[in-house]
């Protein structure tokens, strides 16, 4: 299977593992993620704004080049899969929206067909459970995580608002725990799991992170867990910078380990 | 003076497409909001206020920087109200003036460390400047 696959600009930088072992594991699965021959950056949230127009066209811009290829558009991290899905939601139901979107795109070089909302957008862990199947995955595990208390950290992304994201029961999800028995190790549910770790306001408020950061890796803590995995290298990045008792992994980093291959991809 | 604020009322309603008379006053959004104890107006009162035109105070009011676009009060509202679009939008009017940026190129190498993802970079600016 060949799935147009965005990765985002973190994923090139700072959070290479996540696209690193997300290859590896999808190699392993018999899914090639081919990129688009160029892609900018999804702008890390979503602005709900609707006369924000300009700067959701490289979100756009991703679509299309999936559209055109009659493939999903794939993405890994969970910000960039936000932004994509609501930007795609905002173009198939808001008109005002669209039509200002396609006077923007009709006067690049190359103008692409009028996009109105048509492709499919889906997280890793959805073409996963959906596309290619838990049973799949299960065949090809080499090394299950026998014994391993995996707290899943959903965060706000994954989920919300849950009418467009449409991933998952934002107040009790179970995707991320089906994969991980799937796997072979331990979920362990935690009352945390689907709340904020602060974003981006880090920047504006340290305080403010690290508080809503503890409360989260606390709270995997207390339930047992040994370790924590997420999809979002800012709820990564504010969980350990606020001294997380635990380690966070990335969910792909796992799934790579337990297919068998994730130290052919360590340390390039 | 008067008619400026109803002005910018109505450009709030407009780029956030609320409608804050569904609102019901229960309480709900400000009660999942995590950043509820950094706020000085909490999001039921931004949803009040835009309604009964009282802008300045929110104008004004650091509250506009702490919403950490979390869906959660989009999520939880039985009402379908939306309330962080609201905020979104106050912020927006203000961020959106000459010389109103809230954060500033130039603070950036300040805060700066070796493992700060790119997200965080773009995140932030998307929201507190333009
Ligand atoms: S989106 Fe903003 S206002 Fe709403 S719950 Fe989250 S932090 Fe609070
Ligand atoms: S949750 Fe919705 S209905 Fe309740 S106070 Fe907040 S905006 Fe109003």
């Amino acid at each position: 299977m060949k799935v147009t696959y965005f990765p985002g600009c973190t994923l090139r930088t700072k959070a290479k593992e996540l696209d690193r072992y997300a290859h590896a594991a999808c190699n392993a699965l018999g899914v090639e993620l081919v990129e688009p021959d160029t892609w900018q950056c999804c702008g890390g949230v979503f602005s709900y704004a609707k006369d924000e127009i300009a700067s959701k066209l490289p979100s756009v811009r991703a679509l299309i080049d999936a559209r055109d290829k009659n493939e999903p558009l794939v993405t890994v991290c969970s910000a960039c899969h936000n932004v994509i899905k609501q930007t795609n939601h905002q173009i198939k139901t808001d008109a005002d929206f669209a039509f200002r979107m396609n006077n923007y795109l009709a006067q690049e070089k190359d103008a692409p067909a009028p996009y109105n909302g048509e492709t499919k957008v889906l997280h890793l862990l959805e073409l996963i459970r959906d596309e290619i199947g838990f049973d799949k995955v299960a065949e090809k595990v080499q090394k299950p995580l026998t014994g391993k208390k995996i707290a899943a950290y959903y965060g706000c992304l994954l989920l919300r608002p849950s009418k467009t994201m449409q991933m998952d029961d934002p107040e009790n999800p179970k995707i991320i725990e089906d994969l991980i028995r799937v796997l072979g190790g331990e979920p362990v549910i935690y009352p945390a799991r689907n709340e904020c770790c602060g974003g981006y306001i880090a920047l504006e408020d340290a305080e403010s992170a690290k508080k809503r950061s503890n409360s989260i890796s606390d709270s995997a803590a207390a339930h047992g867990a040994d370790m924590i995995i997420t999809a979002c290298p800012l709820c990564r990045y504010n969980l350990i910078k606020n001294g997380s008792k635990l380690p966070v992994v990335y969910f792909t980093e796992l799934l790579a380990e337990a297919l068998g291959v994730k130290e052919d991809n360590d340390g390039e | 003076m008067e008619n400026k604020n109803e002005r910018r009322r109505e450009e709030i309603l407009r780029i956030s497409g609320v409608n804050p008379r569904k609102c019901m006053k229960c309480g709900k959004c400000s009660a999942t909001c995590p950043s509820y104890d950094e706020m000085e107006y909490h999001p039921h009162e931004f949803v009040y206020m835009v309604e009964s035109g009282e802008l300045a105070p929110l104008l004004e009011s650091k509250s506009i920087y702490k919403c950490l676009t979390c869906f959660a009060c989009v999520e939880r509202c039985p009402r379908g109200v939306e309330p962080a679009k609201l905020i979104e939008a106050v912020r927006l009017t203000v961020i959106r003036e000459k010389g109103a940026n809230h954060l500033k190129a130039d603070d950036i190498p300040a805060k700066l460390d070796e493992e700060i993802p790119q997200q965080l970079l773009m995140s932030a600016f998307r929201k507190y400047s333009k």
